[in-house]
């Protein structure tokens, strides 16, 4: 079992969709988010997908970081 | 003519002889050598370079190549890692009763092909037919024969601070054969790097004084091949995991699944350690082939006396790379 | 969106992100005197934490200790000789997960019956086992059903699958693993002292990020929900030393983009029809009541623990330490057998063998020399 990849959903199928991950492709079951849309990225775990990858959050979590590592950075340049 | 190989055509009589006349002696030419139980060549010196290698590579037919271009390539890397000039070829085929002979046209046109691109000659072969089930599909063996020419030689000779190169992007042919197998339920537009690269590093060799070694990553992937250097010459070797050439598509297949770009095989680049002064240059020369498009310098020997490879990480914590233990990787060369 | 995802690895964000948990822990290290510990208590943690070199970043300043994340190494090894018993039986298709091959059995591992001649194959989609079943009508073709929470409702689906199908000859051998349970064990009993956990990533996917609250209501830890890259790994630790060091007790869900505050909720309708809640043995522990779930009876036909029985003596003994390795009480170099008897070619035990394991993760990622 490996960690969970974030894939792009290129097709939607009934109960499945192909998913790109960085310019590959596979199948994965869609079962359990049904809201799924095309282009969403969702986390895929041993052939399904899991959750759908929330993009705000997504950049909120990067800004966040940037401003640990811009205080730091100010603080050490001080 | 027949369309599937029988065990007729395997017993040296008539179904034997037209398949030799019609399969390989019309895809490799000449004819002349035919006429012998052994080819008679002559050498301009007496110290020449000897190679074997089997593929038993399933599918026979992937993107990017096929056993027939893959038994060449193979051949002829081992030949030119080792700074000889590739000269004479045998091949040897099992082939399964059944097999379809168009199949086994494309595959000689392929050996063909590949042999007038690196300028080797077929020069003896043998075939053999087993029953149904007792082979898969086709196996072929090549045996190479390669002269030593006047370039520069690989002086096996090391110190610290000599670079390593690799020649392009890895994990390449490992991805395109394991897609291909329609076994992970993968697709993906990465193709095979299945090349023969003696006229690239025959260049190097010229040009560039400081080269230690040459040695191509095929089974095992990069990791494995650098850890067989390092003990066999007793040095510390060190690479830098974010200057490892790996396209995004391998990047994804081993994300989805689980593999490490360092452990897959590779059947198209060479591995170059040569000292700092020269690397640059080796660069360059490589740059100039479109085998050698992507190579870089990956890492550098920082010590004698002990046999081991670092990693070091992104974020620059060091760690001892193994050869490729535990993962079954079938069947891909 | 890539580009954003790209980022959690991204060395210029990375490295000062290092920095700046390292002088976090060194605030931590000067207000108590000790260094901060926190236990990740999934596998994949383990690994990535040791991969990336996050690990060994922090080793100076964080304990980072393994916990019992893997769920090959937690199962005990009465039921992994089982399983290995199970391909003995005549006529079977065993599907199974890559890393259960090659864990050894008291005896012999399934790598060694597949190349005795058993139909043993590796799935990387589990649910391919239904359709396995539906080709091959004359076999019996069962799953081994190992896995935590993440892992588990698929399970169900294959289920789902093959009743569906109207298929027969397939079933599942359950012996699932849930997280809640062994984390009250652990806490119950003690036995490492701990400033918080790092939560799994996925499992919380399926849990949510409310499911953590008995942590800070009934034991007064935090918890941090974390991604499995480099500035998730960081920042979820960062979090974590921050919380102690301000004295606040809280769950927080570091990993927002994909887990949410209730969790999965079609994937809690699935495991609510399909399954209900079992004893499990434990490695190193025994059994922990309602540690795992198991089919409900009306899927009896489903479930080959029903359907199979399985004759196994008792485990061979051995110097093995895998047991508390899963409950943090000692580190895998600290096994005697690490690296000598016990390695990847030759496993003694599942965690150097499995691809969530804390030794195999160790012996891969954190060795500088030999």
């Amino acid at each position: 079992m490996c960690v969970g990849v974030p894939a792009k959903v290129v097709k939607k199928m009934e109960y499945s969709a192909v998913v790109d991950v960085m310019g590959s492709q596979t199948i994965v079951g869609t079962i359990f988010v049904p809201e799924v849309e095309l282009g969403d990225f969702v986390i895929v775990h041993a052939g399904q997908a899991m959750s759908i990858v929330d993009e705000t959050y997504a950049r909120q979590s990067v800004e966040e970081w940037r401003r640990l590592v811009d205080a730091r950075n100010a603080e050490t340049v001080q | 003519m027949e369309k599937y190989i029988s065990l007729a055509h395997g017993d040296g009589g008539e179904l034997s002889h037209r398949l030799i006349k019609d399969v390989f002696i019309e895809a490799f030419g000449d004819g002349n050598e035919a006429l012998f139980d052994a080819a008679a060549i002559t050498m301009s010196t007496n110290r020449i370079a000897v190679t074997t290698d089997s593929f038993v590579i399933k599918p026979i037919f992937f993107p990017g190549g096929s056993i027939g271009k893959l038994s060449v390539a193979g051949t002829v890397n081992d030949l030119a890692v080792s700074g000889a000039k590739p000269a004479y070829l045998t091949c040897s085929f099992v082939i399964e009763e059944g097999f379809l002979i168009s199949d086994l046209k494309k595959i000689v046109t392929d050996m063909a092909s590949e042999a007038k691109k690196t300028s080797v000659t077929i020069v003896a072969g043998d075939t053999k037919v087993v029953e149904r089930g007792s082979a898969d599909g086709v196996y072929i063996n090549t045996t190479g024969i390669g002269i030593y020419e006047n370039n520069n030689d690989c002086s096996f000779e090391f110190e610290e601070g000599d670079a390593i190169i690799v020649s392009g992007t890895i994990g390449d042919h490992g991805i395109a054969v394991l897609a291909a197998r329609g076994e992970l339920g993968i697709s993906t537009p990465i193709n095979s790097d299945c090349a023969s690269l003696n006229k690239m590093l025959s260049e190097v060799l010229k040009s560039a004084e400081g080269v230690r070694i040459m040695r191509d990553p095929t089974r095992g992937g990069l990791a494995t091949t650098l850890v067989e250097i390092a003990e066999d010459f007793q040095l510390t070797m060190k690479i830098n995991e974010r200057d490892l050439p790996v396209k995004k598509e391998v990047h994804g297949v081993c994300d989805l699944l689980g593999f490490d770009p360092l452990y897959l095989a590779n059947e198209g680049k060479a591995i170059i350690v040569v000292t700092n002064r020269d690397k640059d240059k080796v660069i360059d020369i490589l740059h100039e082939f479109p085998e050698g498009s992507d190579a870089v310098v990956i890492g550098s020997i920082i010590g004698k006396g002990k046999g081991q490879l670092l990693l070091e990480t992104a974020l620059g914590s060091k760690r001892l790379l193994t050869r490729l233990s535990g993962t079954m990787f079938p069947r891909i060369c | 969106m890539l580009e954003m995802l790209k980022q959690s690895n991204n060395p210029e964000i990375c490295k000062p992100l290092v920095q700046a948990v390292i002088e976090k822990s060194k605030e931590f290290q000067k207000k108590f005197g000790r260094k901060p510990a926190f236990m990740e208590v999934c596998g994949s943690h383990t690994m990535s934490l040791a991969r990336t070199g996050v690990k060994q970043c922090l080793k100076d300043d964080v304990n980072l200790i393994s916990g019992p994340g893997c769920p090959v190494c937690v199962t005990d090894q009465r039921t992994i000789d089982a399983m290995i018993a199970l391909a003995e039986g005549e006529n079977r298709i065993i599907c199974t997960f890559g890393d259960m091959m090659r864990v050894p059995g008291s005896n012999k591992t399934l790598l060694d019956s597949k190349i005795g001649g058993r139909d043993i194959r590796v799935l990387y989609s589990p649910v391919d086992a239904v359709k396995i079943a539906e080709e091959n009508p004359d076999k019996e073709v069962i799953f081994l059903g190992v896995g935590f929470e993440t892992t588990i409702p698929i399970l169900t689906l294959m289920i789902g699958e093959a009743e569906k199908r109207g298929i027969h000859n397939f079933s599942i051998w359950m012996t699932t693993k849930l997280v809640e349970p062994v984390l009250r064990y652990l806490l119950d009993t003690g036995e490492v002292k701990l400033d918080g956990f790092l939560l799994p990533g996925h499992v919380s996917i399926v849990l949510g990020e409310d499911s953590y609250q008995y942590l800070v209501a009934e034991y007064s830890i935090s918890g941090v929900i974390t991604g499995f890259e480099t500035a998730e790994l960081l920042s979820g630790i960062y979090k974590l030393i921050d919380m102690a060091l301000a004295g606040r007790v809280a769950i927080e869900n570091n990993h927002p983009a994909v887990v949410s505050k209730t969790g999965n909720q079609v994937i809690h309708q699935w495991l609510n029809q399909f399954l209900t809640q079992c004893d499990e043995a434990w490695r190193g522990i025994g059994v922990i009541q309602k540690s795992g779930l198991d089919l409900k009876p009306e899927y009896d036909q489903f479930n080959a623990k029903k359907r199979f029985t399985v004759e196994v003596g008792e485990p061979r003994k051995t110097k093995c330490r895998c047991g508390e390795v899963i409950r943090g009480l000692i580190s895998p170099n600290e096994c005697p057998l690490f690296g000598k008897a016990c390695h990847p070619m030759n496993p003694i035990g599942p965690c150097m063998v499995s691809a969530e394991g804390s030794c195999a993760a160790y012996y891969q990622y954190m060795r500088e020399s030999f």
